[in-house]
């Protein structure tokens, strides 16, 4: 087995097999699913804290979910409510954790390195679930599990972002995913919100998406966020929607049998069409589900990778 | 007390001396010969003397945040850098906008300081960006330059109205160039290295703009313009072209801004991080054409401490900014001289001849008899580990721990007063 990591912090330095090795793990759980007992014993007796400080209901279920399946204890902390945490600095929080005997912190934050703060200053084991616009590693396995479920092969698949790349973690891990299996990446969105230098992670930069999308294999929405607007990146919704909402229309630019995924909560009616978010070739509630399953594999194979860190620092 | 240094290389930029020789000190004054037998002989052999250096740019957090630092433990760092003259941003709680802080530093500075300690003024009330601080009662009071350093002068008409009304002084417009509309919330240099990071970039253009901007109105003033920190190729380029013009244009660099490149700020490390940002091997590159052209005239420090509890923050969260005073001789030494960016003389220059120039410091800057006795003395062959434990500033905020450095001060002296040995430390 080729995970032998303390941390998950992004998918930009792990190796091919490394993610190999999580996709793999994370098919016979998902086969769990339709038994009726949904339970492994894995983590027994292990802690895992999901220290949210950036508010997200679906991550941080699909998480608890993952490790209740894997038998662990759970305990989830939201910084902005709880008094636990209130007004403390993020490592001192974390090491109020780390001295509650946590063995996985599962965290989320509006800033880029925050997961990396904790691993560099705690023995636990970390997993990003989002930082910033940095990377969402999880997100990005879950998506690269559904296409390989679906298309069998990653590579020479051709893949299409659209929307706002600039400020997307989830974009970031897709692109570090992809490439290294040998898909090919285009991103479409406005200038404004397309980072300059993105092409030189080795993916194809488009403005127009009827160009875009012809002959992809997969469509991968982003979250369009109404802030955006007001920082000025585009000039109104209307706009956005009309140069970049994926519709029907669309959509028969593509192949035939193109996949129609998007990380959520959607926008109804702003990125997607209804009737896209709808149809045959949408997988959006499939990737809920693989979500929890490549979440399971991840929090296993670091539980194995502390227990055999443990023993050799025993010996 | 009649000092004798023996047998030393002197080194003197203003009046391009090079040669081994005896200095002698009396009554805090460099003199031709001492009028009595020396109290003190200092032995020179293999060691040089430079005129004391002076660092035009650095923040000692007194008064108000004097958990970050003091003029007492700033001071004690200056002088272990072999630097025996700093200037001090105005930046302080409250601002030194007024005479009684000003007057504040300098009792303080007097007391406790082991180097000379020269304030900057605010430019203007509050460093608000508004309205002009009352710099000739400031001026009165000791200030050697006006600064509102930490944010620009956002306002084109108060700027012109500034270098405008300092000219009757005589004084420098120290000018923070940042388009802060550009730069809003971001940490790091805008690049690759921000986008693979998700960090958010500020651009070069946030500075450069401002550089330009504040180069037209020192061409339509006539005032006395001096850029603080240059860190891009595009600044560097507007002050040569604006020198060519004739303007009334001056600037300074940082060590940190030859030394390193954004590649460096890595696993979010925010001892990496400062404004202006570290930016690209290309930048770095062209700021050593322009020290060597000497279209940069002064190397400054920066110095900007913050605690630690602050700086193990989020990296969007942490303050900007670092340490330098006991680090800044070391760099020029091992990445401009050594890799014969400049010649020893030229690097020396850009510490001390021309900022006593620019901010007509008489009888600094210069080993000449009848001058003040600041004097460096440094080790060339002297090899050094910057060990964090060694560190005599209050905050360590260093991305250079670690370093190892052939070449540092070996003596600060201080008005004629040994303040510092690498041997003996601080002399109190
Ligand atoms: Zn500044």
């Amino acid at each position: 087995m080729s995970f032998n990591r303390k941390d998950l912090l992004g998918l930009e330095h792990l190796d091919k097999k490394e993610i190999q090795t999580i996709i793999d793990a994370a098919k016979p759980f998902k086969n769990m699913f339709t038994r009726s007992i949904k339970k492994a014993p894995a983590l027994i007796g292990k802690t895992v804290v999901t220290l949210f400080c950036e508010p997200s209901t679906r991550t941080r279920t699909s998480f608890e979910i993952a490790a209740k399946r894997l038998s662990a204890d759970v305990v989830s902390i939201a910084p902005k409510t709880s008094s636990f945490v209130k007004g403390e600095s993020l490592v001192d929080t974390a090491k109020t954790l780390e001295a509650m005997k946590a063995d996985i912190i599962i965290i989320r934050h509006t800033c880029a390195g925050a997961p990396e703060l904790l691993a560099k200053n705690l023995n636990a084991s970390i997993v990003n679930a989002g930082d910033g616009f940095h990377e969402h590693p999880t997100q990005g396995l879950l998506d690269l599990y559904t296409m390989y479920d679906k298309k069998k092969k990653i590579e020479g698949l051709k893949v299409l972002l659209v929307g706002d790349i600039l400020h997307s973690r989830v974009a970031r891990s897709n692109i570090w995913a992809l490439t290294k299996f040998g898909a090919k990446v285009r991103v479409v969105g406005p200038p404004t919100l397309i980072p300059k230098r993105i092409s030189e992670l080795g993916v194809e930069v488009y403005y127009d998406l009827d160009e875009a999308i012809k002959d992809v294999d997969v469509v991968n929405i982003l979250r369009i966020q109404m802030e955006r607007q007001q920082g000025g990146f585009f000039p109104s919704i209307h706009e956005y929607n009309e140069l970049y909402q994926v519709t029907e229309k669309r959509l028969a630019k593509a192949k035939p049998d193109v996949l129609i995924m998007h990380p959520g909560p959607m926008n109804r009616g702003i990125e997607i069409d209804s009737e896209v978010a709808d149809s045959p070739a949408s997988v959006i509630n499939e990737q809920v589900t693989n979500g929890i399953a490549v979440r399971m594999a991840v929090l296993h194979l670091l539980a194995l990778a502390r227990n055999k860190q443990g023993r050799k620092h025993t010996c | 007390m009649l000092i004798q240094i023996k047998n030393i290389r002197i080194v003197d930029p203003t009046c391009k001396i090079d040669k081994v020789g005896d200095i002698f000190i009396e009554n805090g004054k460099i003199v031709d010969k001492l009028s009595d037998k020396p109290e003190k002989i200092i032995d020179g052999k293999n060691k040089v003397a430079v005129p004391g250096l002076i660092d035009v740019h650095s923040h000692l957090r007194e008064p108000g945040q004097e958990e970050k630092e003091t003029i007492k433990t700033g001071t004690m760092a200056a002088a272990k850098g072999g630097i025996t003259t700093v200037f001090c941003m105005p930046n302080t709680k409250p601002v030194t906008d007024n005479a009684p802080s000003v007057e504040y530093i300098l009792m303080k500075a007097q007391k406790e300081g082991k180097v000379n300690v020269f304030p900057i003024g605010c430019i203007t009330k509050g460093s608000q960006g508004e309205e002009l601080a009352e710099i000739g009662i400031l001026k009165k009071a000791g200030i050697v330059a006006v600064s509102d350093d930490g944010v620009p002068v956002a306002n084109s008409q108060v700027m012109r109205r500034a270098l405008d009304y300092t000219k009757m002084f005589d004084l420098a417009v120290i000018s923070h160039c940042e388009d802060k509309q550009l730069s809003k919330n971001g940490v790091m240099n805008a690049g690759k290295n921000s986008m693979i990071f998700g960090l958010r970039g500020i651009p070069n253009q946030s500075e450069e703009i401002m550089v330009s901007r504040d180069i037209m109105l020192c061409e339509l003033t006539g005032g006395k313009l001096h850029i603080a920190h240059v860190s891009t190729a595009g600044s560097v380029e507007l002050v040569r072209q604006a020198k060519k013009k004739g303007l009334n244009v001056t600037c300074e660099t940082c060590p940190h801004y030859f030394s390193l490149t954004d590649d460096y700020v890595q696993n979010y490390d925010t001892n990496f991080k400062m404004n202006p940002p570290l930016r690209t091997h290309k930048d770095v590159e062209a700021i050593k054409e322009g020290l060597k052209d000497g279209t940069i005239d002064c190397i400054a420090t920066d110095h900007a401490p913050h605690t630690q509890e602050e700086k193990s923050k989020e990296f969007d969260n942490a303050p900007f900014g670092i340490i330098g005073f006991e680090t800044a001789l070391c760099l020029v030494l091992s990445e401009l001289v050594d890799k014969k960016v400049l010649t020893f003389e030229q690097a020396i220059a850009k510490m001390t001849t021309n900022p006593a120039k620019i901010f007509s410091l008489d009888g600094r800057g210069t080993l000449k008899p009848g001058s003040i006795a600041d004097i460096t003395i440094i080790d060339l062959d002297q090899k050094y580990e910057f060990k964090k434990e060694d560190i005599l500033s209050k905050s360590k905020n260093s991305p250079f721990i670690g370093r190892k450095f052939k070449g540092c001060a070996v003596m600060t002296i201080v008005g004629g007063k040994i303040v510092w040995t690498l041997k003996d430390g601080i002399i109190n």
